[in-house]
């Protein structure tokens, strides 16, 4: 694994975002990483534009800024390509990872990305209203996100939303999480 | 030794999980942002049983700091938490409890002072605050605003001492971010802080006294403002003696300054807070690019390690002092002004220049730090001279 792996999220407030972001932290936690989680706190309002952020590195990490230049974009909503520039900084060979329909190839040319730039597209929202019957994106995307980065181990996520969603929510919605994740996984498209 | 748990945690809960640990017997607090979750979550372990605090909802930090001067003087070991106008609200019965001799331990998460209205990190409600008396611990990161919150309890409780003490976070940037933090065990904590002996207790009606009293003219008004300088001076080896204990205890450094590559260092950062991280980062970078950088990160800022800055400082052929506050009609910035009058009684003189940044929450990127040392590489070559206060990063 790489040195230091930067990981830039966009969502609406309210889609999860920043509870993914916290996921994916304590799952590197769990693998002795290190890690930081860190919303961007803004105007707090449903639906508005927010970005968070996850640093991971096998190493104790002295950055205390915001992801200028990420390894990793991920997009909880795809009406954002519109409005935010969701690909600002992503390194040469970065990965963007999006909740949409839309195939990949197509994304990559809307948003006229180069070729060293791997673009996923999942249907996080559809996953998340067939598994646990709301369209909170944020499980599903970190499935989508392990397959095409590796940087979280999908087991290890299974098994901290066993223990953190534990403590607040009953096996019925643990287990939509957990199917969410593993269709996200299986369902990920890259180009 | 203590079982240290890891866990993923914001400097906001770690920081309400060491005051469980410390125990206190009443904390009295009103939240304000980027504070509230330690005092929500202190409040939480309270509704829980999970510590036995009498817990006093205020209307306003005035009350807060009034309501633990109150439990203070009668006997009790007392917590609360602020930040920026909530701190600033508290001016007055800062000085009370500071001139009252009472240990209050208060974490306060940095952030601006209005006008105009921002609720991020900057060091100006601390700094507004730095001449009150208090003993001022900063942390860079959660475990350090963990650690300096046990640490400052013993230290502010300690006879020879006897004075309030704050552990600051940064707001935002430490409170609210999750990060990598060893947490000890209860009874490892406990025994560290000790059982609270109060001295002077109003409720020790055995030995009555009363506290605060007037003082006028011919009184012992003077003598007990001498008095409290003697005791911030005195906190220093207690300090000192604290921080060596803790290391022990739990395998972390403590220092009154912590520094980083300074042995051969030629162009150096003084800073305090989180962006010492970024310092660095950013100095490991310019060494493995053949530049002599360095970084001094302040812990304690009182009492301030005036020694300390001039033995590190010494060798130094450029040295900026990053200010996260602004001190209007000021030489430069608080660290500044005391870093360089430090260094007055050095032999030879090191050129020292001063940056204000990150004002608001102003992200303080990778980039501007690098920028701060090619320019003192520049001063050190002999390339630029030391200019006057800049603003890092400002539109």
């Amino acid at each position: 694994m790489q040195q230091l792996t930067e990981i830039r999220w966009h969502a609406r407030a309210g889609q999860g975002a920043v509870t993914a972001a916290k996921l994916v932290a304590e799952t590197a936690l769990a693998a002795d990483q290190y890690m930081q989680a860190m919303p961007e706190y803004g105007p707090e309002r449903m639906g508005a534009p927010i970005k968070a952020f996850t640093r991971i590195s096998p190493e104790p990490i002295d950055i205390h800024c915001n992801i200028e230049n990420p390894d990793v974009v991920i997009v909880l909503d795809d009406s954002l390509l519109d409005v935010v520039d969701v690909a600002e900084g992503l390194v040469d060979n970065g990965t963007l990872i999006i909740n949409t329909c839309t195939p990949p190839d197509a994304v990559k040319r809307s948003l006229g990305l180069s070729d060293s730039i791997t673009v996923a597209c999942i249907d996080a929202s559809g996953i998340a209203l067939d598994t646990i019957k709301r369209d909170i994106p944020n499980t599903p995307m970190v499935g989508a996100l392990s397959k095409v980065t590796g940087a979280v181990d999908i087991d290890a996520i299974k098994t901290l939303l066993v223990s953190t969603f534990g403590k607040k929510f009953g096996q019925e919605i643990i287990d939509a999480n957990i199917a969410s994740v593993e269709r996200a996984y299986e369902e990920v498209a890259t180009a | 030794m203590p079982t240290q748990t890891t866990v993923a945690s914001t400097g906001n809960t770690v920081v309400a999980e060491a005051m469980r640990q410390c125990a206190p017997d009443v904390v009295a607090a009103y939240p304000i942002t980027p504070q509230t979750t330690i005092v929500e979550e202190f409040a939480k372990f309270v509704a829980q049983g999970k510590v036995h605090t009498e817990y006093v909802c205020t209307e306003s930090e005035h009350s807060a700091m009034s309501a633990c001067i109150g439990a203070s003087a009668a006997g009790a070991r007392v917590m609360t938490a602020t930040a920026s106008q909530g701190l600033a609200l508290m001016w007055e019965e800062l000085y009370i409890a500071s001139g009252m001799r009472l240990p209050i331990v208060m974490a306060n998460a940095n952030r601006a002072l209005s006008a105009p209205i921002n609720i991020h990190c900057d060091h100006s409600d601390i700094m507004g605050a730095r001449d009150a008396g208090w003993i001022v611990l900063f942390a860079e990161t959660a475990q350090e605003a963990y650690d300096n919150t046990i640490m400052a309890t013993r230290i502010a409780e300690d006879p020879e001492v006897l004075l309030p003490a704050m552990s600051c976070l940064d707001g935002f940037i430490t409170t609210h971010s999750i990060d990598r933090v060893q947490v000890m065990d209860d009874e490892s904590v406990s025994e560290f802080v000790g059982d609270y002996e109060p001295q002077n207790a109003l409720l020790d009606v055995d030995n009555p006294v009363s506290h605060g009293n007037f003082a006028g003219l011919g009184g012992p008004y003077f003598e007990f403002k001498k008095a409290q300088r003697l005791a911030i001076d005195r906190s220093k080896a207690v300090i000192g003696r604290v921080g060596e204990a803790y290391s022990e205890l739990s395998g972390r450094s403590f220092g009154f300054i912590e520094t980083d590559m300074m042995d051969d260092a030629e162009v150096a950062i003084v800073v305090i807070g989180s962006s010492a991280g970024n310092a660095r980062h950013v100095a490991k970078q310019m060494r493995a690019e053949g530049v002599k950088a360095g970084l001094v990160k302040v812990r304690c800022f009182r009492p301030f390690p005036a020694a300390e800055l001039a033995e590190a400082l010494k060798g130094a052929k450029a040295v900026a002092v990053l200010d996260r506050s602004e001190t209007f009609g000021a030489e430069g910035g608080p660290l500044y002004t005391e870093t360089r009058s430090a260094l007055y009684d050095l032999e030879t003189r090191v050129p020292i220049v001063n940056y204000v940044y990150g004002l608001g929450g102003s992200d303080v990127r990778l980039e501007l730090m690098r920028s701060v040392y090619t320019d003192l590489s520049d001063i050190a070559t002999g390339a630029a001279e030391p200019s006057g206060l800049q603003y890092l990063g400002a539109r």
